[in-house]
């Protein structure tokens, strides 16, 4: 009996660009015509990168269960505000020529300017990158924790890294074996930090062995790193902290500690004890985001976190400069907008554009200018700043707005018959 | 290698009203395959999630051989996850890519190197050990991720719903594979499934959950032949038996025109009526018996299944046979079916409990 099966395109914003994509071949078949990039290392599902309306989406050939699933967790971790890659929609019903079924496609959007973490190894060497990565990727398990959200397969591999100002921000790419719940349990943290563990320290071997990996650092000890920097951070974020009540100054310190990380205090539980002696606080809602949700009200400027703390840095430096702390704070983020932000923007030729994202491109622009000032003893302006950091520092950048590739050399884990 | 013991386990959810898993008393064998299933929500998962230290126990305890692990982190209960993604790092050995978590654990360099060549053996890597995963075909890539749990010699293994991504055809051999695998390497392993053919094929025993409790838990043979209530009946076997509601008379049960005799204290259990339970292979056609309209005939060569309605005081009940394909009974014809003596399972309606005939 032959069943006719239709192509279904479910999506929130479906694009008709997507009905023009060969749904009838295998995504392993696609010509190399139709791709943004050439497919590399051998991935856990058949991945694929495609030119699409002048957006480049990652195509993933996965089973309906597993496809619907992951779109609507994608969803939902973007919806709580969580680093994710966007999920575009899923292709179902495909067939091929003859009328065979073909699995169906889970579609995300490439996230622009990001990095998978060996290109970051590939590009500079030195220990610091690294323990910037794994910090990266610390922050990013604590929010996903405090979110309910189980990875189950935590890993570099499954993360993208955007610049931050001198850092990276971390975003998941893989949420297939995720879940989420309304809290995590201890074991479930534990398990996912072991994964993390082991992960971790089994992709720095393998950079290790592929000649890739500084000198100075050690696999291992760099993945505890990674466990000693979540665990802190976890701590600073969930902790109770008891004083007396004389020390009540702690409950501001406590906040601002929490602000100097990136996180917002959305509900902090304060109790005393029956005698009225002491006080015991616990933050009970954290949000991350702290310095961009700023820069977003004050600008309209989304951007990572520390850049927003680099930019709003200079903002505030820009209002105490200008002399005029009477005025609205909205009408001079405006005006710095138009005079420091926009034109460092605007003055980075056509063809750089691709290179960084113009936040990290500002962010590195101000570090330029120190050094300008600092090596000729005067105060080099904004504009000087520009020119010689394009002339000099943008020019030798690569590329970063589409760094593409399948780097996760994961394997399915099924039995093969045994000998 | 190890027995597993769940001791009146209870997981309650924050904010559930009733338990996840209720009680849970199932003890596994040292070196047994058991496998969970139930239909989706039964338990069987967050039971396993409770093994492993993912979920907490709100009652109860688990102990792995002598040892209580209740309130252990997972790290420390000396359980594999097995079937979870594994990577294969292309710079490593195949030997590296196996043995490499030994050595962030700390074993020493020269006990890495003999577990690798043991598992290498049981897997047919030996040869490939020096190699690049690069080298080795996609089936040999897949026994090198294997390999990095077997090196691990955990007392356990637990696998949840590990062919779930795979197509029909390749589920189906790779679970025979999954299971000779586990009988050579002899480790207690925990399976979860909501397949009951997976579960019948695979499992030493098999325990059904459903509503987070254990219905029955036996070997396949034992659930197939003697389930203990109306849903395990039901849900074990492919195609599910029969569950027919039928009258009880004086005699017997009421069984279309004849009558089913029933002993007397079995009858007195039942109420005015009982769930009588009979598979498809254990009717068939003849004179007399359950008067049942042909709906359906799916000829599969020997056999056939023949899909019918029997019209039973005003309600159709769905009735499915098998029948000899050769010369199966046709659409729209009414035909009698009889059960086989000794082939028929009685349940209570109303709790749906096993009545011994």
């Amino acid at each position: 009996m032959t069943v006719t099966r239709t192509l279904q395109i479910t999506s929130a914003a479906p694009d008709p660009a997507l009905l023009d994509l060969p749904w009838d071949v295998p995504l392993e078949d696609w010509p190399a015509n139709r791709l943004a990039t050439l497919p590399r290392g051998i991935s856990r599902h058949v991945v694929r990168f495609v030119q699409l309306s002048g957006n480049v989406i990652a195509a993933k050939e996965i089973t309906e269960e597993f496809a619907r699933r992951e779109y609507g967790l994608l969803r939902l971790l973007r919806r709580l505000g969580l680093p994710a890659v966007e999920p575009l929609g899923i292709i179902t019903g495909r067939t091929d020529a003859d009328g065979q079924d073909l699995d169906p496609v889970l579609l995300t959007r490439h996230l622009q300017f990001s990095l998978p973490y060996r290109a970051v190894f590939s590009q500079t060497m030195g220990p610091e990158p690294a323990m910037r990565l794994i910090d990266a990727l610390a922050v990013l398990m604590v929010r996903l924790h405090l979110s309910g959200f189980y990875w189950g397969d935590v890993s570099l591999s499954n993360t993208l890294f955007r610049r931050d100002a001198g850092a990276f921000a971390a975003y998941l790419v893989d949420a297939e074996t995720g879940d989420l719940y309304d809290t995590l349990s201890r074991g479930q943290r534990e398990h996912d930090l072991d994964l993390a563990r082991t992960n971790i320290a089994g992709e720095l071997m393998d950079l290790e062995a592929g000649g890739l990996l500084d000198e100075s650092l050690d696999p291992v000890r760099t993945s505890d790193a990674f466990i000693e920097r979540y665990r802190t951070l976890w701590a600073e974020l969930t902790a109770k902290e008891a004083f007396g009540t004389g020390d009540r100054w702690r409950v501001d310190a406590r906040i601002r500690r929490l602000n100097d990380l990136g996180f917002d205090v959305g509900e902090l539980n304060i109790n005393t004890d029956v005698t009225g002696t002491s006080l015991e606080i616990q933050p009970k809602v954290v949000d991350a985001g702290h310095h961009r949700r700023r820069l977003l009200r004050l600008t309209g400027l989304d951007v990572e976190e520390n850049q927003a703390r680099r930019l709003l840095n200079d903002l505030d430096t820009y209002r105490a400069a200008t002399d005029r702390q009477g005025v609205d704070e909205d009408v001079i983020s405006h005006e710095w907008l138009a005079r420091r932000f926009e034109p460092v923007v605007r003055a980075v030729p056509l063809e750089m554009r691709g290179k960084l994202a113009p936040a990290e491109i500002f962010h590195e622009v101000l570090e330029h200018g120190w050094y300008l000032s600092e090596n000729s003893g005067r105060d080099a302006g904004l504009d000087e700043a520009v020119a010689s950091y394009i002339r000099n520092v943008l020019v030798h950048r690569p590329d970063e707005q589409a760094v593409l590739g399948v780097d996760t050399q994961e394997m399915p884990v099924v039995v093969d018959p045994l000998p | 290698m190890a027995t597993v013991t769940f001791d009146q386990a209870t997981r309650v959810y924050p904010g559930a009203t009733k338990p996840s898993v209720d009680k849970l008393n199932l003890h596994i064998e040292d070196g047994e395959f058991l496998v969970l299933v139930g239909p989706s929500g039964c338990g069987k998962s967050t039971s396993l999630r409770m093994l492993a230290g993912l979920e907490d126990v709100n009652e109860g305890r688990i102990l792995i051989g002598d040892r209580d692990v209740t309130q252990m982190p997972p790290k420390d209960r000396d359980i594999a996850m097995v079937f979870q993604s594994y990577a294969l790092y292309p710079h490593m050995t195949v030997g590296e890519n196996m043995g490499f978590a030994l050595k962030i654990a700390g074993v020493s360099k020269s006990e890495i190197q003999q577990r690798v060549a043991e598992a290498a053996k049981i897997l047919d890597l030996t040869e490939y050990l020096d190699r690049k995963p690069k080298a080795l075909s996609g089936g040999q890539r897949q026994r090198v991720a294997m390999g990095r749990a077997i090196v691990r010699q955990p007392q356990v293994f637990l696998m949840d719903e590990p062919l779930s991504n795979l197509d029909a055809k390749l589920r189906v051999q790779t679970r025979t594979q999954i299971a000779s695998l586990q009988r050579r390497l002899g480790v207690t392993t925990v399976y979860v499934t909501h397949d009951q053919t997976e579960a019948m094929t695979m499992g030493d025993r098999v325990a059904v959950l459903k509503d987070g409790l254990l219905q029955q838990v036996g070997s396949p043979r034992e659930l197939y032949d003697h389930p203990n209530n109306a849903f395990v009946a039901g849900f074990i076997g492919s195609p599910a038996m029969n569950l027919l509601n039928l009258p009880v008379s004086e005699g017997g049960v009421v069984f279309g025109d004849t009558t089913y005799p029933i002993s007397r204290e079995a009858l007195s259990t039942g109420g005015k009526q009982v769930t009588l339970g009979v598979r498809p292979e254990d009717l068939s056609l003849a004179e007399h018996g359950l008067p049942v309209q042909v709906e359906l005939v799916e000829v599969l060569g020997a056999d056939a299944y023949l899909h019918g309605t029997l019209k039973s005081e005003g309600t159709d009940l769905p009735v499915i046979a098998r029948v000899d394909g050769r010369r199966p009974p046709e659409k729209g014809q009414t035909v009698h079916l009889k059960a086989k003596e000794g082939h028929t399972h009685l349940f209570n309606t109303e709790s749906g409990e096993r009545i011994e005939a």
